[in-house]
């Protein structure tokens, strides 16, 4: 598969007698957003840990462009170019939503530990740092604590983080997570607008979310890929209507 | 203060630091005993000493956390501990006094005067260097690793290694005070890398405000003003001090900086 950003082949993890990864294919290609869907338990958050790099799989390999990823730690993956979001608002909660993406603008240079001159006056971390919050429409929260934004806002700086890291492939674990009905539509949008200039992975219960923005969708079950397809194939697909869409289509 | 660097921004809490203290007061001590006793010469080793311990340790406890990495760094500083007492040519319980205080080129260390203007001097400039440390991109890694080591993994920062330089660098900032006290003290003994010394560098930095630089010279400050003022009083002054460190603890959750500087975040 040349035209993949990001190669899943045979993964499989099991914690215990529990398989929550079971021979589990999966590509993302550039420029596309694939969705994957499922019900709670299907697996989705653990794919994505393993994707990371938080989880090591017990077989399986995966690849980013042409190199094995595999046994990379977490911190090496997000240096190649892997970034992500994550269900759970993960940021600095005591600096500024500026801060916090100026992090983000630093980590393209991650290694090198620079002593001196202070971060916060730095125009190179901080006008980046200031076009993502544009671009997710923050700029005049730029300023506050990110532990005072309201939850939507927080949503919004964790794409902002993710945007600032100027990733090859984007992990999008539920964006729409706690968001009213106004800010599923904004942030959908704001997908969107983004889509198509870096490789997405979606993991999402939102359908209308999914609807919008997938390319393709991979519907998990208890681990496995039961469906993978362009959206409406999946949608009318009998067994996955059977599965998980059920009552929701 | 060095300590702050770690505990404060970086999240680390040493019960270990005495033992760099130690180790550079005795490196002055050792060095001396053997005819070295130029300040030009003894000083850095000390500190190069101390930093390749640091990293030792740092390398081995950073992997823990919580109560984990106090225990470990306790554990090192221990080492340290019975090892001085253990070495005879050192002194063992003893300890080991300085002929003579080191020689710095155009400056007369022997005048009492002058050896503390240069400790004020190389404590304004170790201040300096942490004041900007704490603000440049090193420090921000640090600091926001203590809150959401998570995310800054996602970034791609390896924490880790941001983490032991630090440890390094406090490691070698408490080597220079160590170094500096034997030249004052003109005596090195086993009790500098005690646990109960340790425990006293954790109190100044807490009672000072964790994560302010000015909070650990006041801490420091206080509490040796406290223990002058409080001794002249009644030697049971420590039962005093611990009260007193209680209320402020208890009141002030931010340490005297955070409350005199009326700080009211978090």
């Amino acid at each position: 598969m040349a035209d993949a950003v990001l190669a899943v082949r045979g993964l499989r993890k099991a914690f215990g007698a529990l398989v929550v990864s079971d021979d589990l294919n999966l590509d993302v290609r550039f420029g596309e957003c694939h969705a994957v869907i499922g019900p709670n338990g299907a697996g989705k958050t653990t794919l994505l840990a393993q994707l990371a790099g938080e989880l090591a799989p017990d077989h399986g390999a995966i690849a980013f462009g042409d190199r094995d990823v595999t046994h990379l730690s977490p911190d090496a993956r997000a240096r190649l170019g892997i970034a992500r979001s994550f269900q759970i608002t993960t940021i600095v909660d005591d600096f500024t939503a500026e801060d916090n993406v100026a992090l983000a603008v630093q980590a393209r240079d991650a290694t090198a530990m620079r002593f001196w001159k202070s971060a916060f006056r730095d125009t190179s971390l901080r006008e980046p740092a200031r076009a993502a919050l544009a671009r997710v429409g923050l700029s005049t929260r730029a300023g506050m604590r990110a532990s005072d934004l309201a939850h939507g806002e927080q949503r919004l700086l964790e794409l902002a983080i993710a945007l600032a890291q100027e990733p090859a492939v984007l992990l999008l674990d539920e964006p729409m997570a706690g968001l009213g009905h106004d800010e599923s539509r904004a942030m959908i949008e704001l997908l969107r607008g983004i889509k198509g200039t870096v490789a997405m992975l979606l993991i999402e219960h939102d359908m209308n979310a999914v609807a919008q923005l997938a390319d393709r969708v991979t519907v998990l079950l208890s681990g496995r890929v039961i469906a993978t397809g362009a959206y409406a194939t999946i949608r009318d697909d009998a067994f996955v209507r059977d599965a998980y869409l059920g009552d929701s289509a | 203060m060095s300590l702050d660097l770690i505990v404060g921004y970086g999240g680390m809490v040493s019960f270990g630091h005495a033992a760099y203290f130690a180790v550079g007061g005795y490196t002055v001590a050792v060095l001396a005993q053997h005819g070295v006793d130029s300040a030009l010469i003894a000083w850095p080793i000390a500190v190069a000493v101390s930093a390749a311990l640091a990293a030792v340790v740092g390398a081995l406890s950073l992997r823990t956390s919580g109560i984990f990495f106090i225990m470990i760094t306790l554990a090192f500083a221990q080492m340290v501990f019975f090892t001085l007492i253990a070495v005879k040519a050192w002194g063992g319980n003893d300890g080991l006094p300085l002929g003579a205080r080191s020689v710095l080129p155009g400056i007369d260390l022997h005048d009492a005067n002058v050896l503390y203007y240069v400790c004020l001097a190389l404590l304004v400039a170790f201040t300096a260097f942490a004041a900007q440390l704490v603000e440049s991109r090193f420090g921000i890694v640090l600091r926001g690793a203590r809150r959401s080591e998570r995310r800054l993994l996602a970034l791609g920062f390896p924490t880790f290694r941001y983490k032991l330089v630090a440890f390094v660098i406090a490691g070698a900032g408490a080597s220079l005070a160590g170094a500096l006290w034997a030249e004052y003290a003109r005596f090195v003994s086993p009790d500098m890398a005690s646990w109960s010394r340790s425990g006293e560098f954790l109190v100044m930095v807490i009672l000072g405000g964790i994560g302010t630089l000015a909070g650990a010279l006041y801490g420091t400050a206080v509490l040796v003003g406290l223990e002058s003022l409080l001794s002249g009083f009644t030697e049971h002054w420590m039962l005093l001090l611990g009260a007193i460190l209680l209320v402020i603890v208890l009141f002030a959750k931010h340490g005297l900086y955070g409350w005199l500087a009326g700080s009211n975040d978090g």
